[in-house]
């Protein structure tokens, strides 16, 4: 466990991603079978499930540091991470315990269904023979989120220079439904076959965003331009009769999407698609909000299903007859893909995703303008031969989005943030003007410089008007250009509209209060784009 | 928020903390007639008093960073009578000629503690226990997840960093306040390892500090003359606002390291993204904030800046009368820019 804590601990402090392949590459070394494998899960997002309540561990860990259960709270909420928060309060170890990660992630399986006195027995003893850096992966085991910075991708990379192995074989290896529960290190990255797994799903090949003139990408005539669709982007695989969807985050989310399951009887096995979740009715893509109505509810009800239908924009074909054929290039993948759709109709479950042909990047300009009309959020551009790659890389795939939406909103609330900012207000509440009246209509939280939030922190805390508990009300003074991806008509809210994605795009020192603008500007935006 | 009561010897108002009977402030952050000053620091001794007073050590720093101010000093211990009520200085352990300040009158005694921490630091004056009915304290770091090593353990780490620094041919770079952390920071150094490099707002009170007559090991001005290679595994001490300026690009292969109290949290340590964050901090920890105000054995606490709201709960939850109030100071911030405004826009551009 200590050397998965100082792993961890190494990984944490650094941003160079050489580095972390380092720390990565020397812990396999080190590390038996067993905890490699669990290490690779966890910091693939699979964690053992959790055994123990978080309530718990909080009234356990305040009791043992001798402070209020509030004000254990007050400090979470200050730094943000309950397993860190739990690290930071108790009291120093008393002895020192000698196990493996594997051991310990067997001893929080084992608490499972056990009664709570045997589980904070067990908890308490744990913490008591452990160091700062391992109580805080302990805890991390139990509560979930390992967010250090450490794609799938690093960890390919680790993985295949640790097996001098090619890294695409073991990007493939390391996807699909696999956990250490159910298959060992030696199956998972050294037997023979690992298409065991059918449902095992493909890398997603991820655009970078256009980063000078299109121009400069060469002849128009070379690439394939299509729209980029607002949904959720997903793999649908069709082997042995069954049907799998995968969410790009890596997450098998067949079940959520119910329409798509006649696919398994209408695609040929040995098919796998990368396409777009769309919510889609009449013919026309629907806000990407309504397809939010239905993501995380556990039971989607027939009434759910209706108001947020959904089809397969089908962008690309990873797998055809069972052949694996990313390494064909676009075009002809392209037209496969074409004759798949022609020759098995799914009733509308899939949608080719149309080319925007264009003879030249004036055109191409023209057609992404029209992007906020059709619901989308802009062009993609793809090389014709381009072969379909693994993760963000750069060349061959471009989007091209819209530009963000902007609006001149004044400051009226105030509130602190996590971490290192729990000493500075970095979350604001934005308004605009309906009448000589401020409407409050969104938050932002993001998108100015440390710099930036020192000078307004300073001028909240001579600027405010009220405190209501961590928020402040402060003097209408201030004015930011807030930039937004798209905005729809809210009930929940008073201005009656809500944003996506708003941010900050800076602070508009230039601007008085009173040229902020108006609810009625936004309203004219709703009706554009909403 | 705060409670201001008729007979309180000393008052919260919108200039600073006010004597009424004596007609001076104590670390006022308006422009007043009199003020007395815990210490140097910018958020503390602000510029535009007609007079001030300070410890005879704190002097240097504050005329150096205020340029011509009157200034009257007093020892430490030394009681001085202003229409009546008793003031005296007592040794707060923050930083250099750091000072509590004692307002007696018809035995009602009252300390406003400015920063302070318990631990001896070997370089300030360490920190002394005064008994009062009202306590006047910061809460930079009151809360229960912060909780400090002893010093030297923090420095065996810095040390130990720096020498595998050194032997990878990397320059050391290390961040902390110009006024108090860096000369602290200098004193906990293995000289052996090399040789230390400062950046000019850190060197500039090097100088007003050794005048005064207090040692420190020797350190050398960055400077354009020096050539690039002689950084070199040596080590170079700067504010925290030089990470990542423009002056800080000279110096590689380099490591960045940061000394602050804020380093105890991940959220902060990944934020600036510097390899190593070292915890240390010129305030007290939450051990050590409860322990100075039980052996005050005030009955009554007022908390000026950090976490005041919350530490003014749990205070009232021990059973003391305890209240917050609404001032300018700010404690450690992890940019300096507070605490140092000044020396940070004097700091040389080469
Ligand atoms: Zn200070």
């Amino acid at each position: 466990m200590k050397r998965f804590a100082q792993l961890f601990n190494q990984l944490d402090q650094t941003t160079k991603t050489l580095k972390k392949v380092e720390y990565l590459v020397a812990y396999l070394r080190e590390a038996s079978d067993k905890d490699k494998l669990w290490t690779i899960a966890i910091l693939s997002h699979r964690r053992p499930k959790r055994t123990v309540k978080t309530s718990l561990m909080r009234v356990w860990a305040s009791e043992l540091a001798q402070v209020p259960l509030w004000l254990f709270e007050e400090s979470y909420h200050v730094v943000g991470d309950l397993a860190e928060t739990i690290a930071l309060v108790l009291p120093p170890p008393s002895q020192q315990h000698t196990k493996t990660l594997t051991e310990w992630i067997d001893i929080i399986k084992s608490l499972d269904k056990q009664e709570e006195d045997y589980k904070k027995k067990v908890v308490l003893e744990a913490w008591s023979g452990l160091d700062y850096n391992e109580r805080f992966v302990f805890n991390k085991l139990i509560t979930g989120g390992f967010r250090i910075g450490v794609s799938q991708k690093l960890i390919m990379r680790a993985v295949a220079q640790y097996e001098e192995q090619e890294e695409s074989a073991m990007a493939h290896r390391l996807m699909g439904n696999w956990t250490p529960d159910t298959i060992s290190y030696e199956e998972l990255i050294r037997s023979e076959n690992p298409l065991d797994d059918i449902s095992r799903p493909y890398p997603f090949y991820l655009a970078y965003a256009v980063e000078s003139e299109t121009s400069q990408l060469g002849d128009v005539s070379e690439w394939q331009l299509e729209r980029k669709w607002d949904g959720i982007r997903g793999q649908v695989i069709v082997r042995d009769n069954e049907i799998f969807v995968w969410s790009r985050g890596e997450e098998l989310v067949t079940d959520k999407f119910p329409e798509y399951h006649p696919l398994a009887e209408l695609l040929p096995n040995g098919t796998v698609l990368d396409g777009e979740i769309l919510p889609f009715e009449d013919g026309m893509p629907l806000s990407f909000n309504i397809l939010q109505t239905r993501i995380g509810r556990k039971n989607l009800t027939k009434k759910i299903l209706q108001s947020a239908p959904i089809v397969l924009m089908c962008y690309d074909l990873l797998e055809y007859n069972g052949e694996d054929i990313r390494s064909q290039p676009l075009v002809d993948r392209r037209k496969l893909l074409e004759q798949l759709l022609e020759a098995h109709p799914t009733n509308g479950i899939c949608l080719l995703s149309e080319r925007v042909d264009v003879n030249d990047w004036k055109e191409a300009a023209k057609e992404r303008a029209k992007s906020r009309s059709l619901l989308s959020e802009g062009l993609m551009i793809k090389r014709l031969d381009s072969e379909y790659k693994i993760g963000r890389k750069k060349g061959d795939w471009w989007k091209w989005k819209v530009d963000p939406l902007t609006i001149d909103a004044v400051m009226l609330y105030a509130q602190s943030g996590h971490g290192r900012r729990a000493n500075l207000f970095t979350d604001y509440t934005f308004a605009v003007w309906d009448g000589d009246q401020l409407v409050p209509f969104t938050k932002a939280y993001s998108g100015l410089t440390d710099k930036e939030f020192n000078q307004i922190t300073a001028w909240v805390r001579k600027n405010t008007k009220e405190k209501f508990g961590p928020v402040r009300s402060v003097n209408p003074e201030l004015v930011f250009e807030i930039a937004f991806e798209g905005i729809n008509e809210s009930k929940r809210h008073k201005s009656g509209i809500s944003l996506r994605f708003p941010r900050m795009l800076r602070w508009r020192k230039d601007k008085p209060v009173k040229e902020a603008n108006t609810l009625a500007d936004l309203k004219k935006m709703l009706d554009l784009y909403g | 928020m705060q409670t201001t009561r008729t007979n309180d010897l000393l008052r919260f108002t919108e200039k600073g903390i006010y004597c009424e009977k004596a007609g001076i402030y104590i670390d006022p952050w308006r422009p007043v007639d009199k003020a007395l000053i815990t210490h140097g620091h910018a958020d503390h001794s602000r510029w535009g008093h007609k007079s001030y007073l300070a410890t005879e050590s704190a002097a240097p720093v504050i005329k150096y960073r205020l340029g011509n101010i009157k200034i009257q000093t007093i020892a430490y211990g030394k009681s001085i009578n202003i229409n009546g009520v008793e003031f005296s200085f007592h040794p707060a352990g923050h930083i250099i000629g750091s000072a509590q300040i004692r307002a007696s009158y018809k035995g009602d005694t009252w300390v406003a503690s400015g920063d302070f921490k318990l631990e001896d630091d070997g370089i300030s004056e360490a920190f002394e226990p005064v008994k009062c009915n009202t306590f006047i304290t910061e809460s930079t770091f009151g809360l229960p997840i912060y909780d400090w090593k002893p010093q030297q353990e923090i420095f065996d780490d810095i040390n130990q960093w720096w020498r595998s620094n050194a032997a990878e041919g990397k320059v050391t770079f290390i961040t902390g306040y110009s006024l108090g952390k860096a000369q602290r920071i200098l004193n906990g150094l293995d000289t052996s390892i090399g040789k230390i490099y400062t950046h000019g707002a850190v060197e500039n009170i090097n100088e007003v500090i050794r005048n005064q007559g207090i040692k420190l090991p020797e350190t050398t001005r960055v400077s354009q003359e020096i050539p690039v290679k002689d950084y070199t595994s040596n080590l170079v001490l700067a504010p925290p606002g030089a990470i990542n300026s423009a002056w800080m690009k000279k110096f590689k292969p380099l490591s960045i390291g940061i000394a602050s109290g804020w380093m105890a949290l991940r959220g902060a340590r990944r934020r600036r993204a510097a390899e190593r964050g070292f915890v240390l901090s010129d305030h007290v920890d939450w051990k050590d904030l409860n322990t100075a105000i039980k052996e005050t054995e005030a009955e009554r606490v007022i908390v000026t800046h950090g976490y005041t709201k919350i530490y003014t709960e749990y205070l009232k939850e021990q059973g003391l009368d305890a209240e917050a109030a609404q001032t300018e100071f700010t404690g450690e911030s992890l940019d300096g820019e507070a605490t140092e405004s000044n020396e940070e826009s004097k700091s040389p551009t080469t």
